[in-house]
């Protein structure tokens, strides 16, 4: 289990990184802390001929806090934010979700970026980004744009990102003091990951409510009938009806596994009922 | 303080072993030496039609063709029906497991060697492959070893008069159960270095393994060489388990290459080879029927046990030992007359099954755990007393029981008792009573056991194996230093054997453990040994060291009365010192008068001198038996399937104790792998045979925090039949906790209607069998068990 050979680029600028994506067409890959890419390396899934290491870009780190948002570089890894003091509704939950990810030792190395990124279905930010619906920097060369994380992703280890492009940032608006998200996922061990997984936010004073249930079909999926009804009743979920929603919307059929999907949507909704 | 038996002693080994500083193979570095990196089979079951090596990597690859004359592993045994089989150590012909050794390749490093494996083409034929142990047995599956006829290794039977015992039968309970196949993840795989060493004339074999002295004579056969010109170290050695206890394909291919190339050549195995070459053991199923009376009393046992031993038979212990310990040890520690037992060693395109902790009896201790409790159910009775009242009781000891094995001493119903005490069932009973606040239903369950532990020539001998282990030698010495050296064939492998064989010594010789050095491991240092398994290093490691340090203590004795002027019957030796009334010598005074200055003992004195080797036996060498009694509380969430050990108990007996912490390590470590098997490992296949777990985000073991508390209490019934009254203990913690763990969960789970018979007990199979049971409630009774839907 060693990598192919490869040859490894520290860039020490965004600006550095693309150029040295550019450079190398279709055979470069960026890595940042390796928690994911690097197991793929060892099994020889990945083999790229160029690794570019962005885990030390001063312009990917750093946790930026406004009104409006909170802005995660992508670089920032799990622990930072778990360790970060949290001040509302919305760093409490990404400190919860940070601080739930596999072990302390991956967290000490996997970034934010690097999850979205590998668009892992089981993967924890994927379904809380849906959720709280964050928005993705992404910059290639001589050009920045951003996308809707229901945009991001598209299928299992598939986004919208283009090759040449690099998540910058990653932006979570802020929600209201009166906000409330749950979030729940069903594992095996401690540190593995989900076999189901739920993330709610309720937002009155913004009229926002979302349901996102992960780790069942191709990528996590919204739950808009669960999401009506919890706005509308404040009342915990119906599990029969989750397992309908969650059957049509992520086309997943096994009873077992959708059974634990409505599991973890439905405790998910009532954590964030109990705030 | 005395360090000698019985006392808290630290680890000896451990001062290396914390700071980092022990020698596994990984550590070892030659002048010159390359590293191997194997071409594995990509298919379970195929012809090889032709294997290319690119032109610019010839001389860097070998294949079967290449070791011509090299022997294939093959186990014979005398056992009626046994096949044996032919195992190269590179595929010849034929591949027939996914994960087999078809080329070995060498490079400088590891990473350039797999680059060279990458570029090896295999034109494999793909053949059906057969994975499923019920399935092979039928008369169309489709054959491992074509020559057999058939995919069995063995058939055993014993046949007691059932149907007597069926006609007086209150209750008869009949359930399928099933075990998965594991792999048992040491936390350093397989590994071996060898080098031609010029000087000695020898080809050295550094490997990661229980059973140096054995592995010398497995590769000396198979490479055709004499035992003398080979010498095998095993340096530190990171979790055995018994996955190190027989002769690997790879030590024989990375010697033959060293001695083809002249060249130190190094392997070590990588976790993916391991979850995947490496799945080799516990897979079992069973067809069981129990006969009991209205109070649940057993009556007899009718059993078909069929055990998957994959594609080959290892060496020394044959595919058989398996199937043949389960047929042996299936009544484990209960009373009753009546046994048949019907049990298959079936061929399947897996890796060759090779034994693990507990050989055999994990497996049937979970099938008459589970089987007891559903008599208890059955018959209305809480579980715990059922049991107890079907164990041998202690007044009957020594008891012979039903298939012939000598049980030596102890009060098994107290075992009950005691976990029972200290899991306080009352408690679990009354709480069971409410509703838990957040909706779990919680449960308990028991579990009892025998282990054979450290079994000699009478055993074996019967399975006609190719090694029939008898005595054990050690070699005790007062060095020049006046410090002692132990020497012994055994291995210690994490088992803290380095610092209880040093304690047996300090009983026998009154020196403290930090003054005594015990080397293991090295065939050129060390008394022959058949190696450490069977729960044997202790009582026969142990028994030879007690009898050789004994001797010494004799020898030391008559020196130090010439120099004390005292007969050697007066001389006592404690401290580091001899003594006779209030004069001593110290134990640097006597070995240098032995050693530098002869001048100060007579003429006459004992040239002998203080260096012995002895042998060792017991009296009666057919076993003797540990035995425990676990309990576990646990909650399950019928909502997930998630299940949540809220307490764990242990009650055991192993005779006399060396060192109380060190065997609590061993229970602890052996409930955790135990803990594994029943809720979380899993060696899946498809059904062409492919490994489906070849990472560990696939195999799942379970970690610190996915294990409880552990509570443990002891008793001490000595044997009679060994040296200080010693029985193993190094398997026994891992062959309960299916048992106890699944009990609790059906008892949990009876409310429901819903028995599992299957382990692992993850979260999806429970689930699948409450949403099974809500979706069929009537179809659910007491009788009826998951897998058993005829009920």
């Amino acid at each position: 289990m060693k990598p192919v050979d490869f040859t490894y680029h520290h860039a020490t600028s965004v600006d550095d990184a693309l150029a040295r994506l550019a450079a190398s067409g279709d055979d470069a890959k960026l890595i940042g802390g390796g928690q994911s890419l690097g197991p793929m390396l060892n099994l020889r899934l990945a083999r790229p001929g160029t690794l570019v290491d962005i885990s030390s870009v001063e312009a990917l780190r750093g946790i930026e806090s406004t009104r409006e948002s909170v802005i995660a570089g992508a670089a920032v890894t799990h622990t930072e934010i778990e360790d970060r003091p949290a001040a509302d509704a919305t760093e409490r939950a990404m400190r919860e979700v940070a601080a739930g990810i596999a072990y302390r030792a991956v967290r000490n190395r996997g970034t934010i970026g690097g999850s979205i990124v590998h668009a892992d279905p089981a993967a924890d930010w994927a379904s809380f980004l849906l959720c709280a619906d964050a928005r993705i920097h992404i910059r290639g060369v001589g050009r920045e744009r951003e996308v809707r994380m229901r945009d991001f992703t598209r299928a299992a280890y598939t986004t919208a990102l283009t090759p040449h492009e690099i998540v910058t940032r990653i932006e979570i608006p802020r929600a209201d003091t009166g906000a409330r998200f749950g979030f729940h996922k069903l594992c095996r061990k401690t540190g593995e990951l989900a076999e189901a997984m739920g993330a709610v936010l309720v937002d009155p004073e913004r009229r926002y409510c979302r349901v996102v249930v992960g780790a069942v079909g191709a990528k996590p999926v919204v739950l808009p009938a669960a999401a009506r009804c919890l706005a509308a009743t404040a009342a915990p979920a119906d599990l029969e009806a989750l397992r309908a929603e969650i059957a049509t919307r992520a086309g997943e059929h096994d009873p077992v596994k959708l059974h634990m999907a409505a599991v973890a949507a439905g405790r998910a909704i009532d954590r964030a009922l109990v705030g | 303080m005395s360090t000698g038996i019985g006392a808290r002693v630290l680890r000896k080994e451990d001062a290396r072993h914390l700071a980092g500083k022990a020698q596994f193979v990984g550590d070892l570095s030659f002048p010159r030496q390359w590293e191997v990196a194997f071409v594995r089979s990509p298919l379970a079951h195929a012809c090889i039609r032709a294997i290319t090596v690119p032109g610019r990597h010839a001389g860097r690859v070998f294949t079967a063709d290449d070791m011509a004359g090299v022997q294939p592993i093959r186990a014979e045994s005398s056992l009626p029906t046994y096949k044996a089989s032919d195992w190269p150590a590179l595929a010849r012909g034929k591949v027939r497991f996914a994960g087999e050794c078809v080329a070995l390749c060498i490079a400088p490093t590891r990473a350039e060697a797999e680059d060279i494996a990458e570029a090896v083409e295999l034109d494999l034929d793909p053949l059906p492959a057969i994975t499923d142990s019920l399935a092979a047995r039928r008369p169309d599956a489709p054959l491992v070893h074509e020559d057999w006829g058939d995919n069995l290794f063995l058939t055993t039977s014993a046949d007691g008069d059932i149907e007597a015992v069926r006609a007086r039968a209150a209750v008869v309970i009949e359930r399928e159960y099933r075990t998965a196949r594991q792999c048992m993840v040491p936390m350093e795989g397989k590994a071996v270095l060898a080098r031609p060493d010029e000087r000695q004339g020898q080809l050295v074999v550094y490997t990661s393994t229980q059973v140096p002295h054995l592995i010398r004579t497995g590769l000396s056969q198979t490479l055709g060489l004499d035992q003398a010109d080979v010498r095998v170290i095993a340096p530190d050695v990171g979790g055995g388990f018994g996955y190190k206890c027989v002769l690997q394909p790879e030590e024989i291919s990375v010697a033959w290459a060293a001695m083809r190339t002249g060249r130190p050549l190094r392997w070590v195995e990588d976790r993916r080879e391991h979850l995947t070459a490496g799945a080799n053991t516990r897979q079992h199923h069973y067809r069981l029927t129990a006969f009991a009376d209205a109070r649940g009393r057993l009556l007899g046992i009718d059993a078909e046990v069929t055990v998957d031993v994959g594609a080959y038979s290892v060496w020394p212990f044959t595919a058989c030992l398996e199937a043949a310990q389960a047929g042996g040890n299936l009544p484990g520690p209960y009373a009753f007359d009546t046994y048949r037992c019907k049990t298959y060693s079936v061929a399947t395109n897996k890796p060759a099954f090779t034994p693990y902790r507990g050989v055999a009896r994990p497996g049937v201790c979970f099938a008459m755990e589970l089987t007891i409790d559903a008599i208890a159910r059955a018959v209305g009775r809480e579980p715990a007393d059922v049991r107890a009242e079907n164990l041998v009781p202690a007044e009957a000891m020594p008891y012979t029981n039903v298939t012939g094995k000598l049980y030596d001493s102890g009060d098994y119903p107290g075992s009950v008792t005691g976990a029972r005490r200290m899991i306080d069932l009352g408690a679990v009973r009354a709480r069971q009573r409410t509703p838990e606040p957040d909706g779990r239903l919680v449960g308990i369950g028991f579990s009892t056991f025998t282990e054979q532990t450290a079994h000699g020539t009478r055993v074996f001998g019967a399975w006609g194996l190719p090694l029939v282990p008898g005595y054990e030698q050690a070699m005790v010495k007062l060095a020049p230093s006046g410090t002692v050296e132990v020497r012994s064939g055994n291995h210690s492998f994490g088992q803290g054997l380095e610092t209880t064989l040093a304690q047996v010594a300090s009983e026998q010789l009154g020196l403290g453990v930090d003054h005594i050095r015990v080397t293991m491991g090295d065939t050129g240092e060390t008394p022959y040994s058949t190696g450490a398994y069977a729960s044997r290093g202790m009582v026969m490691a142990g028994g030879a060291v007690s009898t050789a340090a004994e001797s010494l203590a004799g020898r030391i004795r008559q020196h130090a009365g010439h120099l004390l002027q005292a007969r050697p019957d007066d001389v006592s030796l404690s401290g580091g010192r001899a003594w006779a009334g209030e004069a001593s010598v110290s134990f640097e005074d006597i070995a240098r008068a032995w050693y530098l200055r002869p001048d100060q003992l007579p003429d006459a004195v004992d040239t002998r001198g203080l260096e012995v080797t002895e042998g060792y036996k017991p009296e009666v060498d057919t076993g003797v038996f540990t035995y425990a009694t676990h309990a576990a509380v646990v909650a399950v969430d019928p909502a997930t399937g998630a299940v949540e050990i809220l307490d764990y108990v242990l009650f055991e007996d192993c005779g006399r104790r060396v060192n109380p912490m060190i065997l609590e390590g061993q229970s602890y470590g052996g409930t955790a792998q135990g803990i594994g098997t029943a809720l979380f490992e899993e060696s899946l296949y498809d059904d062409n045979g492919q490994p489906l777990t070849s990472t560990f985000a696939d195999y799942v073991v379970p970690g610190p925090t996915e294990l409880p508390s552990m509570r443990i209490e002891h008793t001490e019934s000595l044997s009679p039949f060994t040296r200080h009254g010693i029985k193993g203990i190094g398997e026994g913690a891992a062959i309960a906790p299916a048992g106890a763990v699944v009990n609790a969960i059906n008892d949990a789970l009876r409310p429901l209607g819903v028995e599992l018979n299957e382990i692992p007990a993850t979260p999806r199979r429970i689930l699948a069998a409450i949403l099974e049971a809500r979706a069929t409630p009537a179809s659910r009774g007491e009788q009826g068990g998951r897998t058993c839907p005829h009920h």
